[in-house]
């Protein structure tokens, strides 16, 4: 398309945008430079050796269409990783192919429904309790599933007696996420599986919190059918700006061959491509997924070791706990049980000061801190979601703890304040409202920028 | 907290306005409160059906999405226009301008279950009560 006129340009002189943009970059908050503790994000550190390997030309240049006699290396890196997470999950078989968490949960449920479809019915309803990450919900409503949502209880885990109360021959799975979203673990599992499958029902594993279970306890174990796992949660892969992330899902023996293609086969000590597997769900993402992310996977699990990544696991549960029992009494804990890799605060004794979660959350950027994943999840009231990972120091989250503390007497003595927070950052309080309701998407050179 | 007469109340804190077989539902100012600012709003088209404590749509708020239940069966047939190029009326008049569809009711007697201003001013000082004591009674192994 030929303009008529150029639409005014910024025009700036070389140094001018360099300065400009190393300035935006020192405004960047990043797990480099500063404490990021996110429930549910898991924002754990990503070991550098992480970059140096998936960068080796060997991996960094290699065409997606080369045939498989030329790739052999990469292929073997992939069947490895598969083993790997099938050994740490307790499944039987794994692909790699989903590009997200969100897209595993759709892919294992495409092969659930395929499945049950040529037992003779692919049923109609996906239970999901009322703890859930929002993408349970969404995954079953794509793959044609009703949701019938069960609430936890008082303890914030799931009963089988609730789960018998609503199961029958039409409810596909259970989708269950353990440790839940409230960071505690879901004990009543194996009975919770049992009245799924005595309907001849299958229980799918949310596996986005596997990073509070390496090498302490497998899903497989606890009468799951099939999971998926967040590489860029558990195995310290980049989130990115939102990507690319990876969502391996895992499945025991009786849906293997409903398993998205290519699968990669070995025999005689080479690795091919299996494209023809008339049972499978077919393709769910282009050549071999996110390939780069799954060499930066591959590498943390092998620098780690087995026993590496079961500390890990261990030091990111003593992280959480020790900032429960730090934080405890200051703020409200909803559920007191002991948590594992994230812990969930309320604002409920702020409440009544009028200072709410967003404040609080607002009022730690002062102090140089990311805030907390908030009002998530939902069923506890202005929830505060910390996760700390398992590799922060001690003086950090002593640093972090105190923090909060800090607030939490602000709060009562001066609620004005942490109202009106942040003060010290960029840029102040953004209308969030607004910014949703009339998104400024677009520079646009002939308006001045509304203020 | 305002919850007017004359309205009817759902568990899940929609209101409904009866006028013979025409009903007019919006979201209660608990609500709204609980909801905090309201950025998008889905709502169903002139023509459809809705069954009753199925969900017909949807308000999102800077903090959650959440589903709106019909407190009745029937058949839609107005949407309030205004409501996704200004979600804030909700915020600002729920009773009023914040409403969101009006339905031919299928069968009166769906109203029996709902509950009168009386009835769910007591049902939101208990969900107020439950919340604040409820979660507490977490109990050792």
């Amino acid at each position: 398309m030929l303009r008529d006129d150029i639409p005014g340009f910024p025009e700036l002189g070389e140094l001018e945008v360099l300065r400009h943009f190393t300035r935006l970059s020192h405004l960047n908050y990043a797990i480099e430079s500063q404490f990021y503790p996110l429930g549910s994000c898991t924002m754990k550190y990503n070991p550098k050796i992480n970059e140096v390997v998936a960068r080796l030309p060997g991996f960094s240049l290699l065409h997606p269409l080369a045939p498989a006699e030329l790739i052999q290396g990469a292929l073997e890196l992939l069947h490895g990783l598969e083993a790997m997470l099938a050994e740490i999950s307790g499944m039987d078989r794994v692909t790699l192919q989903p590009a997200a968490g969100a897209q595993g949960e759709l892919t294992g449920l495409m092969v659930i429904r395929a499945c049950l479809k040529e037992r003779g019915n692919p049923r109609r309803k996906i239970i999901v309790p009322d703890t859930a990450h929002g993408t349970n919900p969404a995954s079953s409503t794509l793959c044609g599933y009703d949701v019938v949502q069960i609430p936890s209880n008082n303890r914030g885990m799931v009963e089988a007696g609730k789960v018998e109360e609503v199961m029958d021959e039409e409810v596909a799975a259970l989708m269950l996420t353990n440790p839940n979203t409230l960071g505690i673990f879901e004990k009543n599992i194996q009975a919770v599986a049992d009245v799924v499958h005595k309907k001849g029902g299958m229980v799918y594993l949310d596996g986005a919190n596997l990073n509070a279970l390496m090498g302490i306890a497998k899903p497989g174990d606890m009468g799951v059918d099939v999971l998926h796992i967040n590489l860029h949660k558990t195995f310290s892969t980049p989130h990115g700006g939102g990507g690319p992330g990876a969502g391996p899902v895992g499945v025991k023996g009786f849906l293997e061959d409903y398993l998205p293609v290519p699968r990669i086969a070995k025999s005689n000590g080479n690795f091919r491509l299996q494209e023809d597997l008339p049972k499978s769900v077919g393709r769910v993402r282009s050549f071999f997924g996110n390939f780069g992310i799954l060499v930066r996977a591959y590498t943390y699990i092998i620098s780690l070791g087995g026993d590496g990544l079961e500390e890990t696991s261990r030091m990111a549960l003593l992280n959480a706990n020790y900032l429960r029992k730090k934080l405890e009494g200051a703020y409200h804990l909803p559920y007191p049980e002991p948590c594992m890799h994230e812990c969930v605060f309320t604002d409920r004794l702020q409440h009544k000061e009028g200072v709410t979660t967003l404040d609080i959350a607002k009022r730690l950027l002062d102090y140089g801190f990311h805030p907390p994943t908030i009002y998530f999840p939902l069923v506890a009231s202005g929830a505060l979601m910390i996760e700390p990972t398992e590799t922060e120091s001690r003086e950090t989250l002593d640093a972090f703890a105190e923090a909060m503390g800090a607030i939490a007497r602000e709060a009562k003595e001066n609620p004005a304040l942490v109202k009106s927070a942040p003060h010290t950052t960029p840029v102040g309080r953004l209308d969030e409202a607004r910014a949703a309701r009339k998104p400024v998407l677009r520079w646009e050179p002939t308006k001045k920028a509304e203020s | 907290m305002e919850f007017p007469e004359g309205l009817k109340y759902t568990k899940e804190h929609e209101w409904v306005l009866v006028e013979d077989r025409i009903a007019t539902i919006g979201i209660t100012e608990y609500a709204q409160q609980e909801l905090g600012d309201v950025v998008y709003v889905e709502l169903p088209e002139v023509g459809e059906k809705i069954v009753k404590d199925d969900p017909f749509g949807a308000v999102e708020s800077v903090k959650a999405v959440s589903d709106i239940y019909a407190p009745v069966s029937g058949t839609v047939i107005e949407v309030n226009d205004t409501l996704p190029d200004s979600p804030e009326t909700i915020n600002d008049d729920a009773y009023g301008d914040g409403w969101m569809i009006k339905v031919e009711m299928s069968d009166a007697d769906d109203l029996k279950d709902l509950m009168s201003a009386e009835e769910y001013a007591e049902y939101v000082d208990q969900q107020k009560e439950e919340e604040d004591e409820g979660e507490e009674e977490s109990g050792e192994e």
